[in-house]
């Protein structure tokens, strides 16, 4: 269970949001909204850890995260703007590399059975500079297939897909969902979950 | 008399507080100075060995401790700015920078004036000499990374563990320089050794005061520009005085 | 799935970025062909005098492997700041400092080990003695890895600023001189004839290793969540 409370985040002298409070529960997914600018990016950096807030605090399970520190980050998947993959490597290479770092120990075989169903088919080997931009996304995306992180946090996760991945990546949060997972998201696309109930949070 | 100092951390009331601070250390700074200097070049005698240069002690000899100490305190107030995330100690640690660096310049310049007429050369290869010209070097490194950086809440933090490191530093390179020196069998300037006359120590000890004093006095009208600067767009600063006139 | 304990984390970080280093080769280079064209510049400034240039090797060879790991070292987070992967690192399972760690050994094998290398060819080019080439190796070899290890505080710190490889030197020069001393100081040692001052300047270089090892990757980790936020 995640716990936000009273969070207050400032960018320089601009104060972004304050006393932001809200729960969310295992098997819920939350859609964080508002205007660009509005500090989106920024609570799912501070739900991260990267910002530290300016008051408040978040708890998973009743503890702090920053008690928590690693043992938080296990429970944690992050997808940035940024794909977090290198032009040099080829998807496998980034796949099995960015599922060490979360900890997980991934072989060539289930690297490829994870990109193929991200649809990457016959590109597995190739380095990811000559993929197009939203076939670099899915090589990101293509974590979201491994490991048990709890608690998923997107940013824009549908930036820069076509209709088959945005497809592709409803069917995987709803999957997550209902392994009991969350999901905190910012989109400026239409997201859709069938069956479920999109909480949604305003920053303004 | 029981003094709150957790109120005082507060740049808002800070702020207040030092502006009324600075002309008891301004003052005495300036009358010190007067009365060091005079005792330094009227009231002591002319030094057997050195004759009249060694005078330049007693700017120098204060310089260099003070360059020491102010890199030290900076490194503390930057330790306490970052382990308890008080502003105001990261405030003090940026103010105090520039005196320090100021300092350990005036230290080598000097340096060179007393190495002239002594050695012959504006510059000597000496261990303390060397030591202070790198120490020079870490202030200019606190100072340009914190200038380099926009956000003044990473510049805190960054230079802060920088200037902590540096000042973990310190004694190896202190250390390692003397080393240096003795292995290259360099030359190394001595001042005291000799025994120095009474006027000659109450000199050095009075400049020395003046210039903790000035030190002081500087770091804090500093601090005070500073707390003006982060605190602009806050209502207090608004209502101050100063800033309406 | 499995998961992975620090050492395989540790190792997989160092592969990863000798792999990378082995993709972008040009890299690589230019840090060996800096090394040696700064210390090939030496006899052109100060002239061909061989006594000279004996006694000023040491000094030479290191300044130049001082500058040639700065030269390098902008590029130890900056690639994995800019395309997302440091914030991947921060959430790993493991303590930040691991990965660090395991960054700056790769840094070093990249950068690092090639000068090692080098330095006894340039060497004969200053007419070193074999003894005194040997010293300067593993002097190099102790040292070099201390350099890696405290630019990785000043690349942490400088991350993702304008001028920050100029500004990265500022910081970190000064703070390697030790290193500079007693790399230099046991090569004159031995020169002169003095075995125990040699052995005592590698011992301290040695010990100024041990030293950064435990606490740069720490220091550098701190740093790196101070520039990210």
């Amino acid at each position: 269970m995640l716990e936000v409370s009273h969070l207050a985040c400032s960018r320089g002298d601009h104060r972004l949001f304050s006393d932001l409070s809200f729960v969310l529960e295992s098997g819920q997914i939350m859609q964080v909204q508002g205007e660009n600018g509005s500090g989106k990016t920024s609570l799912l950096r501070t739900l991260c850890g990267f910002l530290s807030p300016e008051s408040g605090k978040i708890l998973w399970d009743g503890t702090d995260m920053r008690e928590l520190a690693e043992d938080y980050f296990a429970n944690l998947l992050y997808l940035g703007h940024h794909n977090a993959i290198k032009d040099e490597l080829s998807g496998v290479e980034n796949l099995r590399i960015s599922a060490g770092l979360a900890g997980i120990a991934l072989d060539d075989k289930q690297a490829i059975a994870a990109l193929r169903r991200m649809g990457l088919k016959g590109r597995e080997r190739l380095p990811t500079k000559v993929l197009s931009q939203g076939q670099r996304r899915r090589v990101a995306l293509a974590r979201l297939l491994l490991g048990e992180a709890k608690l998923w946090v997107l940013d824009e996760p549908l930036a820069a897909l076509d209709v088959g991945a945005v497809e592709l990546v409803q069917t995987l949060i709803a999957e997550h969902l209902a392994r009991q997972g969350m999901v905190i998201f910012t989109t400026h696309q239409p997201l859709e979950i069938a069956g479920m109930e999109m909480r949604r949070l305003s920053l303004s | 008399m029981a003094i709150n100092w957790f109120k005082y951390s507060a740049p808002s009331t800070f702020y207040g507080l030092a502006g009324k601070l600075i002309p008891w250390f301004a003052l005495p700074a300036a009358v010190l100075f007067v009365i060091g200097l005079y005792i330094g070049f009227f009231v002591a005698p002319t030094d057997a060995v050195q004759g009249e240069a060694y005078r330049i002690i007693f700017i120098h000899v204060p310089a260099s401790i003070l360059s020491m100490f102010l890199y030290l305190i900076m490194a503390g107030y930057a330790a306490l700015g970052l382990i308890f995330n008080t502003r105001l100690s990261s405030m003090m640690a940026t103010a105090i920078a520039p005196t320090g660096a100021l300092f350990a310049f005036i230290s080598l310049w000097t340096g060179a004036l007393w190495g002239k007429p002594m050695w012959g050369a504006w510059w000597v290869w000496d261990a303390r000499l060397t030591s202070e010209l790198i120490l020079l070097f870490l202030y200019f490194g606190f100072i340009s990374l914190h200038a380099s950086i926009d956000d003044p809440r990473r510049a805190d933090r960054a230079a802060a563990l920088l200037a902590v490191v540096g000042s973990v530093n310190v004694p190896i390179i202190y250390f390692s320089v003397k080393w240096w020196n003795t292995l290259h069998q360099g030359s190394t300037i001595k001042f005291t050794g000799t025994s120095m006359h009474v006027a000659m120590q109450q000199a050095m000890f009075i400049t020395l005061v003046a210039c903790w004093l000035y030190a002081i006095a500087v770091a804090l009208t500093r601090v005070r520009s500073i707390i003006l600067e982060r605190e602009r767009h806050t209502k207090w600063v608004a209502d101050l005085a100063e800033v309406k006139a | 799935m499995n998961t992975l304990s620090v050492w395989q984390l540790l190792v997989l970080v160092v592969r990863r970025d000798l792999l990378l280093a082995m993709r972008r080769r040009a890299d690589v280079f230019t840090t060996l062909i800096f090394f040696v064209m700064v210390v090939s510049l030496f006899p052109l400034g100060v002239g061909s005098e061989m006594e000279l240039l004996r006694k000023m090797a040491p000094g030479v060879l290191w300044v130049a492997a001082l500058l040639a790991s700065m030269l390098s070292l902008g590029r130890l987070f900056s690639a994995d700041y800019v395309d997302g992967t440091l914030e991947q690192m921060m959430l790993a399972p493991q303590s930040l400092s691991i990965l660090v760690l395991g960054k700056m050994i790769a840094h070093w094998m990249v950068s690092g080990l090639p000068l090692v290398l080098i330095a006894p060819v340039l060497g004969i080019q200053f007419d070193l003695s074999a003894p005194a080439q040997g010293v300067l190796v593993l002097g190099l070899l102790l040292g070099t890895p201390v350099l890696s290890m405290i630019g990785g505080i000043g690349a942490a710190l400088t991350l993702g600023l304008r001028g920050g490889g100029v500004l990265l030197s500022l910081l970190v020069l000064p703070l390697c001189i030790p290193v500079l001393i007693f790399g230099t100081g046991a090569v004159y040692a031995i020169s002169a004839g003095l075995n125990g001052a040699m052995v005592s300047n590698l011992a301290l270089l040695a010990a100024m290793l041990m030293f950064s090892l435990v606490l740069t990757p720490w220091v550098s980790a701190q740093a790196l969540r101070i520039s990210m936020e």
